[in-house]
């Protein structure tokens, strides 16, 4: 037994050196890992729930039931990340009148993770956006903004690495094109870089030189525009790099009933997802890691 | 087997079992925020202050509204477009002057753009957030006379109540054709250039609006037009606004 044990275990590890992927980051054998991604986007300020009178989302969403389902997510798999794809910011009184305090506030609470930044969070300018950062405890990704002559300098990272039960997950943000979207008094010196080209970079240093075993993409870019398809967005991102596992978007607003399977460019799978607006849903990705084994030409299978 | 050989084993062995993991399955779904999550205490008492601060403050009454007013009361001027339009004007006109020593000479908004009616009654901040809750501001635009007659054009074939301030007269024949457009009481002047105060989403091109392109300057207020709405409510004790001749029809 314990020889056969042996074999399987050195041929897989053969397979493995073969595409030059050994990494001493998980190091617990023979034992199933889960990691499960949590995810919101354009929750536009959406504390409280939808009234029973509301003629479209009556008595859905809400921020203190969304803290219950995390709560009780977290209990089941420790393993979990909470994310956002941005447009934190907007869309009811709350913003207007504490300018995005509370929504930082009641995210640290939830133990949101990582953030990327959506155009709304512009919407008091660069500098309403920078005097809620200290209200938040968690971090702000995007790779493809460059704040460097701006006051969010520093404040936001390209990307972030977080260990999980020895899996080591990289997380990148995009950003969409501010000019024509947003007032140029509003975000200032940021300057927008193509988010494809940025995509490609990080997917390298996250895969290649950190030895990520998961990449995720946090993206505002928008999940399609079905009539302009040559603009970027996370479909044509998802086909025109690799490396990327997954891609949480926002921006578009749009409510997936699962996660689009999509090929990237070397014909691996990407997930696509995202969840609509407001606060109504909880994206919910649990990633199933099996040590050393040997994957299949599919990869992973995918149950949607 | 010799110890070197185990040893070298368990070297192997240990080698391969941190060998990098890969993902053998992978599950997605997205889960409903409904009612049948019950609310987590701690976030509802976090939440309970802010949101007592923010109903108190919507519900303050600024104004007081003697009859119910709705975008669809006429067919080419109505009293709650009339009164927006009027309020952009003389709440913005001074900060414009202020700024530029230059006046606005007309307002132009959009009819989808009233959100809401005004309900007979108090008037509350929470009725300015109803009637506008985008966060669309005030731009004004200087254009040529050529195109304020573009505008006319658009505004007699749109045939909708697009609010448009008092010192417009616009009066169409009986084919909807324009008759008559004056501003300030003068035919357009073609050669003249106009300052027009809109709101961003109609400059961008919004609702078909394609004459405030090219222009000759774009001033940008920081001006919401719900702030606008706000500030004018809390300098009237009672709103009386009206459906008068600015933008009028003729019949047979």
């Amino acid at each position: 037994m314990k020889r056969r044990h042996f074999i399987q275990k050195s041929t897989a590890a053969t397979v493995l050196a073969g595409v030059g992927g050994l990494s001493l980051q998980s190091f617990s054998p023979s034992k199933t890992k889960k990691i499960t991604i949590l995810h919101t986007n354009d929750v536009h300020s959406h504390i409280d729930p939808f009234g029973p009178d509301d003629g479209r989302n009556a008595n859905k969403g809400g921020v203190a039931r969304r803290a219950t389902l995390v709560e009780s997510i977290r209990m089941e798999n420790p393993n979990t990340l909470l994310l956002d794809a941005g447009d934190i910011f907007q869309g009811t009184p709350y913003f207007n009148y504490y300018g995005g305090e509370l929504e930082f506030k009641l995210m640290s609470m939830l133990k949101y993770d990582v953030a990327t930044i959506g155009n709304h969070d512009f919407d008091n300018g660069i500098d309403g956006l920078y005097a809620q950062v200290p209200h938040a405890k968690f971090e702000f990704v995007s790779a493809n903004y460059d704040f460097t002559n701006t006051v969010m300098d520093t404040h936001v990272k390209p990307y972030k690495i977080i260990i999980k039960d020895g899996i080591k997950i990289g997380i990148f943000g995009l950003g969409i094109e501010l000019d024509g979207l947003v007032n140029k008094d509003m975000y200032k010196e940021t300057v927008y870089h193509n988010p494809i080209e940025i995509a490609q970079d990080m997917s390298r240093i996250l895969k290649e030189e950190q030895s990520c075993d998961l990449v995720i993409c946090l993206s505002h870019i928008g999940y399609y525009y079905k009539n302009s398809p040559d603009k970027v967005s996370d479909i044509t991102l998802a086909r025109a790099t690799k490396d990327i596992d997954l891609i949480i978007g926002g921006h578009t607003h749009t409510f997936l009933p699962k996660p689009t399977i999509e090929k990237n460019s070397v014909g691996k799978n990407v997930l696509v997802n995202q969840v609509g607006c407001f606060g109504l849903y909880l994206g919910r990705i649990d990633f199933y890691f099996e040590p050393g084994k040997k994957v299949t030409a599919e990869g992973a299978s995918i149950i949607v | 087997m010799t110890i070197k050989h185990i040893l070298k084993l368990c070297l192997l062995l240990l080698i391969f079992s941190c060998a990098s993991s890969n993902v053998s399955k992978i599950e997605g779904k997205r889960i409903a925020i409904d009612d049948s999550l019950k609310a987590n205490q701690a976030i509802e008492d976090f939440i309970l202050p802010y949101r007592l601060h923010v109903n108190k403050n919507m519900d303050s009454i600024i104004s007081y509204a003697p009859e119910t007013y709705s975008k669809s009361d006429g067919e080419l001027n109505t009293a709650i477009g009339n009164l927006m339009a009027d309020a952009v004007y003389s709440e913005t006109n001074p900060v414009f002057n202020q700024r530029t020593q230059k006046n606005i000479d007309l307002v132009l908004l959009n009819h989808g753009g009233i959100r809401s009616i005004i309900s007979k009654g108090n008037i509350s901040i929470r009725t300015a957030y109803e009637i506008m809750p985008f966060e669309n501001s005030v731009v004004v635009v200087a254009i040529k006379g050529t195109q304020m007659n573009d505008m006319m054009e658009y505004l007699s074939k749109a045939k909708r109540a697009h609010p448009v301030s008092y010192q417009l007269q616009l009066t169409l024949d009986q084919n909807a054709a324009v008759k008559s457009a004056t501003v300030h009481g003068k035919p357009i002047d073609i050669n003249k250039t106009y300052y027009v105060a809109t709101n961003d989403y109609l400059y961008n091109g919004g609702d078909g609006m394609t004459f405030f392109h090219p222009n000759e300057g774009l001033y940008v207020l920081n001006y919401k037009i719900r702030d606008v709405l706000i500030d004018s409510f809390k300098k009237k004790d009672t709103l009386n606004p009206k459906q008068d001749q600015r933008f009028i029809k003729l019949e047979d």
